[in-house]
């Protein structure tokens, strides 16, 4: 076997969404020779489903705003789990990373004296959402797409990496292997350094606003070279997806019809937001509807409407109302944004202007007009907190030469993240990722793997392509898969989950035996049943870390132990390997002492 | 492509539709029908994924989101372009095989997905954005939201290439060597609009982008899924940029006594 075609690079970035073009940018301009390789079209990643917007400290909208709150609002929403310089870097880079859009050619939505304007978002404690009506993500992707085909970057598109190469588990990473899904050609690319982008893992979950890349192909590929995994019970379950008709189920309703005076309502029409304010929040929050509608039109004396609470708390919510018995027709809760004709005169056309892809989904796909009428929302599995565990300034993983960015990376989020930290973290970590994997490339050379790590690779990667034919298809285990996951959920408790590591148990073998239709060239069978690996192995951290943790915090809810335990389990963040034995580990790591100066800033943005 | 009209009711218990595939790849194909019991609310995509899933697993077909953002599940349903993620069902008539067929302005790879790499490698070509100095006190610009309003409806563009599938000039005479079509007029246009970009691109949109091709039938603008009316907003005022600069009298009076640039 030896039909490959290789490739020398000093940097590889893996994935093309944000993090991963900005990465490709970052080592490129500092002179690495660098690949990029995108699962799908360039320009198509996840990416471009983000609505809301980019959370930055710019203090456009309120002058009160700085890093020092943004960073605190992030630890808050992360429970304190998050790696504080990773927040901290965040807090302080973003507006920069913003700027350096618009430099680029983004063309963001202005305030009346012509500056970025910014909106509010649950967990931030001022408007600091840079955007696009609610096509925010599109605008970051198209800008950093377009600025990168004049980069000289060597851009692989549809292309699928299966494997990393390395000497021996847990060693340096020295490249990887993959396929062209259009043609089925092997390809190797040896690397001085790999940046794994490949954002998360939603399509482990049934109901879920992810698109059909979101496999946990970096989380696993990353595993399975020895680096370690961190935080993978927090799973955020995103408030409003929709819920009718069945075939939608889960995709996206953006948080900024909340920020933009958009109410939640049970079916007796109450607004049940206002009956559970947490404690941490309460002070900072409206107890009246008419306080919240001042807040949403920019009243500066006002506290924010309960719905703009973090997401894991709305969620649940939401969850508590529908088992209740108080849900909606198809089990969700109503979103109203009707109701802004009782404020303002042309309603309508604000709607429109505000959230025009909102509009055209629900017209479109439910034939409900959200000028007109509440839209029907559930909770939908969104985003992982959990990652790759990265060191806070350079992105680089446990395993030499193995960095990673964004959603793929673990530490900034913590425990929950907050709407609009994700497009920032893109563009910050994403450029670190870059700038850090093009320096040890430089300063540690490319040595090449060995022929065995190759060969190794590319039988993995062909190895369904030869199973008898007439077994079980791949997308028959996915969706056992997804079934077995319900058990790992929004709220979890033990023996269910016990139940679901058992169901994955027993995936494995179906997984590694179910037949591929034979032939490379745009093979979505085979594709799909490569991509089951990765998303076992995700489903089982995710699984094995939750099960571990015996309490309540962020997005993880647990039934059987409902309350916060801060002394026994907020002091360590949970991290998974893979044994000697091959065998999955949970182990506790400790939270690193945080640094003075921060605790203080924490301290002075407590009660606000 | 709005919601349209409802044409065919699909009961809560569903029904049987037949769709008819087709299947190949560049040297042959033909199409194939399967029949599949449809729920209410599917789209044409779900329909395709169930074939997938049930009846043909090497059934390609490329997709993204599912939710109209990433523009890349184009194809032709019963002869129309359109994002098969968007299209549902009852807005079929579903008594007649509904028939799934790939872009037919690109090259086919295999089954609905076709080889849009000439896209990307037009976009190269384009000058691309160069914002002037910036002037204001902190050293960014100020843009007011009137000034970038028309900018921002062709951002919105989600490269689906139907516009360009539907193009005569690229779909019937195969211009592709001289002709960028609508999706990178619609481009060139956000550019040469933004109000902080400083190139220069009409020349070349008059001399290698062959904007004189179109003429303006609007079959781009009636497909486009992001509704954006590409030939009044984007193609005519740049026309008319290119007749302003080449072929206004004065302008061409003028130049005969301005020395050439290099």
């Amino acid at each position: 076997m030896s039909d490959w075609v290789t490739h020398e690079h000093d940097v590889v970035v893996i994935g093309a969404g944000g993090a991963g073009i900005r990465a490709a940018i970052e080592a490129s301009a500092s002179g690495a020779r660098t690949a990029l390789i995108c699962k799908s079209l360039l320009g198509k990643a996840h990416t471009v489903m983000a609505e809301g917007g980019m959370a930055a400290a710019m203090a456009h909208n309120d002058d009160r705003d700085s890093w020092k709150v943004h960073f605190a609002d992030t630890m808050r929403g992360g429970q304190y789990l998050n790696n504080w310089r990773m927040a901290e870097l965040h807090a302080k880079e973003a507006p920069e990373r913003v700027r350096e859009l618009e430099a680029w050619g983004a063309v963001f939505d202005r305030t009346k004296d012509g500056r970025i304007n910014q909106r509010n978002f649950g967990g931030h404690r001022f408007p600091r959402l840079a955007h696009v009506g609610d096509r925010t993500g599109l605008e970051l992707i198209r800008t950093l797409q377009d600025h990168c085909v004049h980069k000289g970057i060597d851009v692989y598109m549809e292309t699928t990496v299966s494997a990393l190469l390395q000497d021996s588990p847990g060693s340096r990473v020295l490249g990887c292997v993959g396929y062209d899904r259009q043609t089925g050609q092997l390809h190797v690319w040896h690397a001085g350094a790999v940046v794994l982008a490949t954002g998360g893992v939603g399509k482990a979950f049934k109901v879920t606003s992810n698109s059909w890349e979101y496999t946990g192909d970096g989380h696993s590929l990353a595993y399975h070279a020895g680096a370690e995994l961190m935080d993978m019970e927090f799973v955020q379950f995103h408030p409003t997806g929709m819920v009718w008709p069945p075939s939608v189920r889960g995709i996206l309703v953006t948080e900024g019809v909340r920020g933009e005076g958009g109410v939640l309502r049970n079916k007796e029409g109450r607004r049940f937001m206002f009956d559970d304010i947490p404690d941490n929040y309460k002070p900072s929050t409206a107890d009246n509807e008419d306080e919240g509608w001042r807040y949403v039109t920019g009243d500066k004396s006002a506290r924010r409407p309960p719905e703009l609470l973090t997401r894991d708390h709305v969620a649940r919510c939401i969850n508590r109302e529908v088992k209740a018995g108080r849900g909606s027709p198809h089990g969700g809760v109503f979103l109203d944004v009707s109701w802004l004709k009782s404020k303002m005169k042309d309603h309508e056309a604000h709607i429109k202007k505000k959230l025009p892809s909102m509009y055209h989904q629900f017209i479109t796909l439910a034939g409900v007009d959200i000028t007109r009428e509440p839209m029907e929302v559930g909770p939908t599995m969104h985003y992982i907190m959990g990652g790759v565990r990265v060191d806070g300034d350079t992105q680089m993983s446990s395993v030499d030469g193995l960095f990673a960015a964004g959603e793929v990376a673990a530490g900034l989020h913590g425990a929950n993240r907050l709407g609009g930290n994700s497009l920032s973290d893109l563009i910050v970590f994403g450029k670190r990722a870059g700038e850090f994997a093009a320096r040890f490339a430089r300063e540690k050379g490319a040595p090449r793997a060995g022929n065995a790590a190759i060969d190794a690779a590319v039988r993995t990667t062909l190895e369904p392509l030869a199973r008898p034919d007439g077994r079980e298809g791949p997308y028959q285990v996915q969706y056992a898969l997804q079934e077995v996951m319900q058990g790992v959920g929004i709220v979890r408790e033990e023996k269910e989950m016990a139940q679901a590591i058992e169901g994955i148990e027993a995936l494995k073998p179906r997984a590694a035996a179910c037949s591929a239709p034979k032939g490379r060239a745009y093979n979505p069978g085979w594709h799909t049943a490569l991509d089951l690996r990765h998303m076992l192995t995700c489903a089982e951290a995710i699984a094995r870390s939750a099960i571990e943790r015996k309490e309540s915090r962020g997005a993880q809810f647990r039934e059987d132990f409902p309350k916060k335990d801060d002394a026994n389990f907020g002091t360590f963040n949970h991290v998974v390997r893979k044994g000697s034995d091959g065998r999955m580990q949970v182990s506790r790591r400790p939270l690193a002492p945080i640094r003075d100066d921060l605790k203080q800033v924490i301290e002075e943005n407590k009660n606000i | 492509m709005s919601s349209g009209k409802v044409i065919t009711h699909i009961p809560e218990s569903g029904r049987d539709a037949i769709f008819r595939v087709w299947r190949g790849d560049s040297t042959a194909g033909q199409f194939v029908d399967y029949k599949i019991r449809v729920q209410p609310g599917m789209v044409v995509l779900d329909a395709i994924h169930q074939i997938q899933a049930e009846q043909a697993n090497d059934l390609a077909v490329r997709w993204n989101c599912k939710a109209g953002k990433c523009g890349s599940c184009s194809a032709e349903v019963n002869g129309m372009p359109r994002l098969m993620c968007m299209t549902r069902l009852d807005m079929l008539d579903l008594d007649m095989p509904v028939i799934v067929e790939p872009m037919k302005a690109f090259p086919s790879i295999r089954d609905l997905v076709t080889d849009v790499s000439w896209n990307y490698a037009v976009k190269k070509r384009i000058r691309p954005f160069r914002p002037r100095k910036p002037d204001a006190p902190d050293g960014t610009w100020r843009m007011q939201q009137d000034d970038v309003d028309r900018v921002q409806e062709f951002r919105k563009c989600i490269e689906c290439f139907l516009c360009q599938d539907v193009c005569h000039v690229l779909r019937d005479h195969h211009k592709h060597d001289e002709f960028i079509g609508p999706r990178f007029l619609v481009y060139s246009a956000a550019l040469e609009m933004h109000p902080l970009d400083a190139e220069h691109r009409v020349g070349d949109l008059k001399n290698e982008h062959g904007i004189g091709y179109c003429n303006i039938t609007k079959c781009c603008t009636k497909v486009c899924p992001e509704h954006i009316t590409i030939t009044d907003n984007a193609i005519i005022p740049l026309k008319e940029r290119v007749v302003d600069e080449f072929y206004d009298p004065v302008t061409r009076l003028f130049r005969i006594f301005r020395p050439k640039k290099a």
